[in-house]
């Protein structure tokens, strides 16, 4: 799902901030315009979109820091979040995340070294009646296992 | 052949898109309805026969050959099973039985009839319909929504606005996620009438990152209601409305409305101090009118049938139904909408049949991460805000989370520390540090220090006295309900250390 273009095509930032300057409230929608299209937001976007709105690179980083969503590095290829909320916890969200982790080897957040797995967190998908839950790439996924997602994701 | 299979995330998780491909493949005709809400037969796929859907769950691509010619066991008419038969649908009397993003069939079942009336209606009529209705936000804190409304109808302001909270993200609640999938014109006739109320033109839903399907269902809902002048000029009228979905971004104390306006602003979602009200500076410094997704849902019933049929639901302050959501270890787990009152213990051992695992029920945790443990001891305690309340709890957004006799309770009180800890927003410092020491703390009676106890609890009371809003606020109530309730569990650390 993450794209990643090379971060110096600030052509597609201005493009970007020029169709939702005109919001009200225009920083969020562009963060998230920017990170669809790099799949991060890029260093190298902070200064057009501080100039942009006219506030300063520290109080664009507090707001890109601030959010779970933002990331300053790519993803991997494909992202796998797991659910540690408790309607999931109480189906065994626990044992299933830590299984999940162990058979990838990686700890959350972390990114396989061949670049093609993140693991992620997320505090609840809305699918709480049939968890463990897991979203891989936007797909929802529900009663799941940890060797079915390991699979999935490895595929 | 007419076939239905819901594109409720809940049941695509499951499995429904295969199943909706599957009988596209053997011809037949598939609309992607809402949930029914009931997902331990997601997904469940409805077949019309003589008049009446008949159900099939939960369904697989291996079984639509038997569901096409008749010979797969069904679960009869999907109305009469008691789970659904038992509900007094108001809010939800759609979701599941329309395809969400068909208008005609909206209108055919009700929809637009409300705000057909309120267009007629004046200002202060509007507002005072939904005042004796007794609505109440549906969000967790329970403010009487007509009083909200009339504070932002009298405010002075060249724009008004309304903001749906779409970003009430507490683990066991779907109920916002299912209605904005399965009835989406339901939540912008809610809005459109809560602008005609309080004088805004323009609305915002602000709706969680982690509901991908709720916002390509939302936004092609918006594009067709501005294609038939349900938003842009209002039915034709003198009146202008218009709504437009932002995406949040993973933060959960966004879903506390001054830190939602703060995000939709463009800021860090930091809390801001009340007063000023969002009724009177809210988004932009103007008056907003903040609400939850299902407060604004009801709102077209109210003027479809009438405040005083709503408000002949319910018990004592808590008027109209409440859709509740039980999930977790459960055996039959999915929205159940009903009147305020029913006791908790029929909603957990009754309606959902107690926890999937068949192990005896340890305790469920109402109204999200911030809610109390309930042990079976307060199960006769009745589904209400006064009733809650009392019993040393709150029903937020009524999520009902089912844990069977496994879990471990000093864990669950240790998450809620460690969750906050993550979550805060770095305000104040209650919640900003205290969730920190919370974790450290609970960490220590584990490690057998029972010294650790009384600090643990001085600081639950620093946190729910001294935080600005509910995330420090409220975390003291799984902490200290499971401490109260379940002392044994952060005794015996102690004896196991020894």
């Amino acid at each position: 799902m993450p794209l990643t273009a090379a971060p110096s095509e600030t052509g597609d930032v201005s493009a970007i901030i020029q169709k939702n300057i005109g919001l009200e409230g225009p920083l969020l929608p562009i963060l998230h315009d920017v990170q669809a299209v790099f799949g991060h937001v890029p260093d190298a976007a902070r200064a057009p979109i501080a100039n942009a709105l006219n506030i300063t690179e520290a109080e664009l980083h507090g707001v890109i820091s601030f959010y779970h969503d933002f990331r300053r590095e790519p993803a991997g290829k494909t992202v796998l979040k797991i659910c540690r909320a408790e309607a999931c916890q109480a189906v065994g969200a626990n044992d299933l995340s830590e299984k999940v982790l162990k058979l990838l080897g990686l700890d959350w957040h972390g990114t396989s070294a061949d670049g093609r797995i993140t693991v992620e967190p997320v505090y609840c998908l809305g699918l709480c009646a049939c968890g463990p839950a897991a979203m891989i790439d936007g797909k929802v996924k529900g009663r799941v296992t940890a060797e079915a997602l390991v699979e999935e994701v490895s595929q | 052949m007419k076939v239905w299979v819901p594109r409720d995330a809940a049941a695509k998780a499951l499995g429904a898109d295969a199943v909706a491909a599957a009988f596209e493949a053997a011809g037949a005709e598939v609309i992607r309805n809402g949930s029914r809400g009931m997902i331990w037969l997601e997904p469940l796929v409805e077949v019309e026969c003589d008049g009446v859907r008949i159900g099939y769950g939960a369904a697989t691509p291996a079984d639509v050959p038997a569901i096409l010619d008749g010979s797969a066991e069904s679960l009869g008419s999907v109305e009469d099973i008691p789970f659904y038969a038992k509900q007094n649908r108001l809010t939800f009397q759609r979701c599941g039985v329309i395809d969400p993003l068909n208008l005609a069939e909206y209108e055919a079942h009700g929809g637009l009839t409300g705000l057909r009336r309120a267009v007629e209606m004046s200002d202060a009529d509007i507002v005072a319909e939904v005042t004796e209705s007794g609505l109440r936000g549906r969000g967790g804190a329970g403010f009487p929504t007509g009083i909200k409304w009339e504070t932002v109808r009298k405010a002075d302001g060249p724009q008004k606005y309304i903001v749906c909270n779409a970003d009430e993200g507490d683990s066991g609640t779907f109920a916002d996620r299912m209605i904005m999938e399965g009835d989406p014109f339901c939540l912008i006739e809610g809005m459109v009438i809560a602008g005609l109320g309080v004088g805004a033109t323009k609305g915002y839903i602000y709706l969680r990152s982690e509901y991908p399907d709720a916002i390509e269902v939302m936004n092609t809902a918006i594009e067709i209601a501005k294609q038939n002048n349900v938003l842009g000029n209002v039915l034709n009228s003198s009146h202008e409305f218009d709504i437009e979905v932002r995406v949040g971004a993973g933060a959960y104390v966004c879903g506390e409305e001054t830190s939602l306006l703060n995000s939709l602003e463009g800021k860090r979602g930091v809390v801001r101090a009340k007063p000023p009200l969002p009724a009177l500076e809210g988004f932009l410094g103007r008056p907003t009118v903040v609400n939850n997704v299902i407060s604004l849902a009801t709102v077209p019933v109210i003027f479809e049938k009438g405040a005083a049929h709503y408000a002949s639901f319910g018990l004592g302050r808590s008027k109209g139904t409440m859709p509740i959501q039980i999930a977790g270890n459960v055996k039959h787990g999915g929205l159940f909408e009903t009147a305020f009152g029913m006791p908790l213990g029929e909603l957990v051992n009754d309606i959902a049949g107690g926890t999937a695992s068949g192990k005896p029920v340890k305790a469920v945790q109402v109204g999200g991460p911030l809610g109390a443990y309930f042990a079976p001891e307060k199960f006769d305690t009745p589904f209400a805000y006064e009733p809650f309340d009392g019993a040393g709890g709150l029903i937020g957004h009524a999520g009902v989370v089912i844990f069977d006799e496994t879990t471990d309770m000093l864990g669950m009180a240790r998450f809620a520390m460690e969750f906050c800890a993550v979550e805060s927003c770095g305000k104040c410092t209650p919640c900003r540090i205290g969730a920190v020491r919370g974790v450290e703390t609970i960490d220590r009676i584990g490690q057998g220090d029972a010294s650790a106890i009384p600090l643990l609890v001085d600081l639950c009371e620093t946190m729910k006295d001294g935080s600005l809003c509910a995330l420090g606020g409220f975390t003291p109530y799984p902490v200290m309900s499971a401490l109260e309730q379940f002392p044994e569990e952060f005794a015996v650390a102690q004896e196991a250390a020894e």
